[in-house]
């Protein structure tokens, strides 16, 4: 199923009714609406299986009430969102304490339309991918330190400082492991990584130094989407809430989307990377086996995939205590970016050498 | 310098502990959940046994009692719950007379569950069951007589 022939036959559609920059005007009006709506749907889902994993992790039953097997408790949670008051606050800074909410959604849809969801089903795709997505989720930040600085709030500013020293560290790890996989497939389109990977998935092809970055991917993921164990910068028992303590209404929803958008992000990087994006898992000399795995769509071997890595970044939500923010940077500078240099270094030495499979 | 001192060292032990834990958790996961949902569930509700919800009366077949209107439970309860009011005898066989009692009323309103005038009874004549669900709409109905 290549999804290029649908696209395609929109263009010329478009095209052959309208003015060639009208065509394009509409083209990306279309595509901004199904970026965003899947982005909402996505998020809906996701904060649905965050309920419902930390609750089975929890040795509960989770939301149970709304809907059967509390299918509607997310519909709930944002309908209460949309109606309630949206307050500024006194001597805050007016117009980046309104703006930084919206940096911070901009930052995770940009790299949310650079994901290859099936064959020509991707919104951006150009030669430096990979690039871009390092570009575009980095500015997140931004958002989050306007949010903490404008808000005229100490525990505001203090979670916005301790995210700005996090993320900005782990960015590297993440930078290191993304690189990786650049050096193991040789090109940083992200169409081409993905067809690099329907023989093999790069975490079979580049064994020991890929299985090394997909764990350090995991643990700096987990820090850049700023949830536990590296959640201080909400801290909630120190913080109250960290950089969005003041925000309120869909101001507030806007952070809690991004949020889980970005745990979204991180694991559908990983498992464009690592796990093969939508290709499927086929292996050598299993023919039969081969050609039933090709017969699943590849959006469904996407999203499986994602939905797997972020169950494991759940997993290891639930599992562990929050940690000091000394020892958030050690870990990043003392052993991550060490043993992602390291790792770096041997992956280049295995691709030269040709020790891949 | 012992091996579990160097640099590899603690990358492998600070791994070998994280797995533990998360072990741990995915054990968890799989195991069937504890949450109770509970009006759904009344047919397999389980409550402990020792569980004090409202106080009763044990009455025999022929509808008495064993109690014997000593008030050590109306003088033991800390709120004034249980007030005891009593009726005099006269037994014929002996032409004694004596107090038995007349009603026993206890309000569950202020009732703290304490067990003090469980306690206290000499005969065992009061006991917790596990009727937890009492809620009325009128206060008045909170004040039990438990006598027959």
């Amino acid at each position: 199923m290549d999804f290029s022939i649908i696209t395609t036959a929109i263009d010329n559609l478009l095209r052959s009714h309208l003015p060639e920059q009208a065509a394009i005007l509409t083209e990306c009006v279309l595509v901004a609406l199904c970026l965003v709506l899947a982005y909402v749907v996505l998020a809906i889902v996701m904060i649905f299986m965050e309920r419902k994993v930390c609750a089975a992790f929890q040795c509960r039953l989770g939301p149970m009430r709304v809907g059967y097997w509390g299918l509607l408790q997310v519909f709930a949670d944002v309908f209460k969102m949309l109606i309630k008051e949206i307050i500024s606050i006194k001597r805050s800074d007016r117009i980046l304490y309104a703006l930084a909410p919206y940096i911070v959604v901009m930052s995770s849809v940009l790299t949310f339309s650079c994901l290859p969801f099936a064959r020509g089903l991707q919104a951006l795709d150009f030669n430096i991918g990979v690039f871009f997505i390092m570009a575009t989720s980095s500015f997140g930040v931004l958002g989050i330190l306007l949010a903490g600085w404008s808000s005229n709030n100490k525990f505001s500013m203090i979670g916005a400082m301790r995210s700005g020293g996090q993320m900005i560290s782990y960015e590297l790890s993440v930078g290191l492991c993304m690189l990786t996989m650049v050096v193991l497939g040789g090109t940083m389109q992200i169409s081409e990584i993905v067809e690099q990977q329907l023989d093999g998935w790069f975490i079979f092809k580049g064994h020991i130094p890929a299985c090394i970055a997909f764990f350090i991917y995991l643990i700096a993921g987990n820090a850049e989407t700023n949830r536990a164990p590296f959640d201080l910068p909400e801290a909630e028992s120190e913080l109250t809430a960290g950089f969005h303590t003041e925000y309120s209404g869909m101001h507030f929803g806007f952070f809690y989307v991004a949020e889980f958008m970005n745990l979204f992000i991180v694991a559908g990087i990983a498992s464009t990377l690592f796990l093969g994006g939508w290709a499927p898992l086929h292996i050598p000399r299993l023919e039969g086996f081969n050609t039933v795995m090709d017969y699943i769509p590849g959006i469904v071997w996407m999203l499986g995939k994602t939905f797997f890595v972020i169950w494991l970044l759940m997993w290891i939500r639930w599992t562990f205590p929050r940690l000091r923010i000394d020892q958030v940077l050690v870990l990043e500078w003392k052993y991550l970016v060490p043993i992602g240099l390291v790792n770096l270094l041997i992956m280049t030495i295995c691709v030269v050498a040709e020790w891949t499979f | 310098m012992r091996i579990k001192d160097t640099y590899i060292g603690i990358v492998a032990t600070t791994v070998a502990s994280l797995l533990t834990g998360l072990k741990t958790t995915v054990v968890e996961f799989f195991r069937p959940k504890v949450t109770e949902q509970y009006p759904e569930n009344r047919a397999t509700l389980h409550i402990p046994e020792r569980h004090r919800a409202r106080l009763y009366m044990p009455l025999d077949e022929e509808g008495r009692n064993r109690c014997i209107a000593c008030r050590l439970c109306e003088n033991a309860c800390p709120n004034g719950t249980i007030s005891i009011t009593t009726s005099t005898i006269t037994d014929e066989a002996t032409g004694k007379s004596r107090k038995v009692l007349a009603e026993y009323s206890y309000d569950l309103g202020s009732c703290t569950f304490c067990q003090l005038c469980v306690n206290a009874c000499p005969k065992d004549a009061i006991r917790f069951n596990n009727d937890f669900e009492n809620a009325v709409f009128d206060r008045s109905k909170l004040v039990l007589k438990l006598n027959r």
